[in-house]
């Protein structure tokens, strides 16, 4: 349960990161909370020839309030978020969310841009930052471009991102005052991975209704279907209406996940009206 | 091997480390701090909880040279810490250990509970208590513990 050896430099800024990133053809990855990369190192699931550290780089902890949109940090960690360092853009999501990834000791170390980045089909942020229409903003040699999650995210543990980029940061639309989210995680015990995310938003005054399926084993998945009938104005989908919707999508699971991504969905939109 | 400097338990230490070191295995075998255990090594039973920069983290996945510059305090750095002692008092008198071998990291999290969520519930002490994983006593005297600590500190 000890890593492999690699080799190790801090980076002095985001700048720096990205050229050392660059330096060789070695195999090197950022480092910032390392809640993630850890586990997976010390289970030899990982083996990076050497780790750049960007964790705590202040110029990857900015937040900023936007207008309509705020942006954090990729720096910035879970428990920042939870106590409430962001502007709040999604009427409480970002905090909820916030406060149930793991532990607190967890969330103390391990960091928004680092969970993007790494895309655990079952973690929190990459479905619940989807479902709330964030773009990654990347930094690379040639300077920063800004990626919606939807096209960022390509599938478990995979996203668009070269071996010398990182995540600088996530832009996150506001959401107008009377819009509704949901966020149902089906897992056994408090703080572990999902086993299925279910995650909606309606927000009429904007015209953006979406439902995001997170712990599928794929990149959080879109169902427009559901958005749609959200749209239609329906306050709540049945878990046959969402079984049905995952069947015309094509997606196929066993009869357990079947259930609870139907449930997890449905309960989602149940909460988004109820809250 | 890469030199770290970091503050430990208020003192300025400085040691020689490969990159791969935790911060664990760095506090326990070249400082000799032994009160900071090991038990899945991945973050989530909880027993190498410690205090890093004033907030409870896993030493297991941190590693010593992310922790250069730190501050760090393990269970043997709160031997005259108020709050520690009001802990180690109602562990005592609420039965909260019987082996003891998650009770340094337990009292990492515990701290950080009774200080930073004064107004906690006895769920919400519990759901705070998830990351810390205990094998002998049921979490029910650790729960009383904390909850005893929570009214004394409220002034009850």
């Amino acid at each position: 349960m000890k890593p492999a050896k690699f080799d190790y430099a801090k980076a002095a800024d985001a700048a720096d990161a990205v050229a050392k990133l660059g330096a060789s053809d070695d195999f090197i990855k950022p480092i910032a909370g390392g809640m993630s990369l850890g586990p997976m190192m010390n289970l030899r699931l990982a083996q990076p020839d050497a780790l750049v550290d960007v964790g705590g780089l202040t110029d990857l902890r900015k937040i900023e309030d936007r207008g309509d949109s705020v942006f954090i940090g990729a720096a910035v960690t879970h428990a920042m978020i939870e106590d409430g360092a962001v502007p709040e853009p999604s009427n409480g999501m970002l905090r909820f969310v916030a406060g149930q990834i793991a532990y607190r000791a967890v969330r103390n170390r391990g960091t928004v841009g680092g969970s993007i980045a790494h895309a655990d089909p079952a973690a929190d942020w990459p479905t619940a930052l989807r479902v709330l229409g964030a773009e990654a903003v990347v930094a690379g040699p040639g300077g920063e471009k800004s990626v919606p999650l939807a096209d960022f995210q390509i599938g478990p543990f995979t996203v668009a991102l070269e071996p010398d980029e990182i995540v600088a940061g996530l832009s996150i639309p506001k959401l107008s005052p009377d819009a509704k989210w949901g966020y149902y995680k089906v897992c056994r015990k408090p703080g572990e991975f999902a086993d299925s995310l279910g995650t909606v938003v309606i927000d009429e005054a904007l015209g953006n209704f979406r439902a995001v399926l997170g712990a599928n084993d794929g990149a959080p998945a879109d169902l427009d279907a559901v958005a749609e009938k959200l749209r239609g104005g329906a306050t709540s989908v049945s878990i046959d209406e969402v079984k049905a919707v995952l069947a015309d999508a094509g997606m196929a699971f066993d009869e357990y996940h079947e259930q609870i991504h139907a449930v997890s969905i449905s309960r989602a939109v149940k909460e988004a009206f109820a809250r | 091997m890469t030199q770290v400097t970091m503050t430990v338990n208020g003192k300025q230490v400085s040691g020689d480390v490969e990159p791969r070191t935790s911060l664990a295995d760095f506090v326990r075998e070249q400082l000799r701090l032994t009160g900071t255990h090991l038990g899945c090594e991945h973050g989530v039973c909880g027993a190498c909880t410690l205090e890093l920069d004033g907030a409870p983290a896993r030493s297991c996945i941190t590693y010593a040279v992310q922790c250069d510059g730190a501050d760090i305090r393990t269970i043997e750095g709160f031997d005259d810490d108020e709050v520690m002692e009001q802990l180690r008092q109602a562990f005592s008198a609420h039965h909260g250990l019987q082996c003891g071998y998650c009770t340094p990291g337990m009292l990492a999290t515990c701290r950080d509970i009774v200080t930073r969520l004064p107004d906690a519930d006895e769920r919400r002490v519990r759901l705070e208590l998830s990351g810390n994983l205990c094998r002998c006593t049921g979490y029910v005297g650790i729960v009383r513990a904390v909850l005893a600590v929570l009214e004394q500190r409220r002034g009850g």
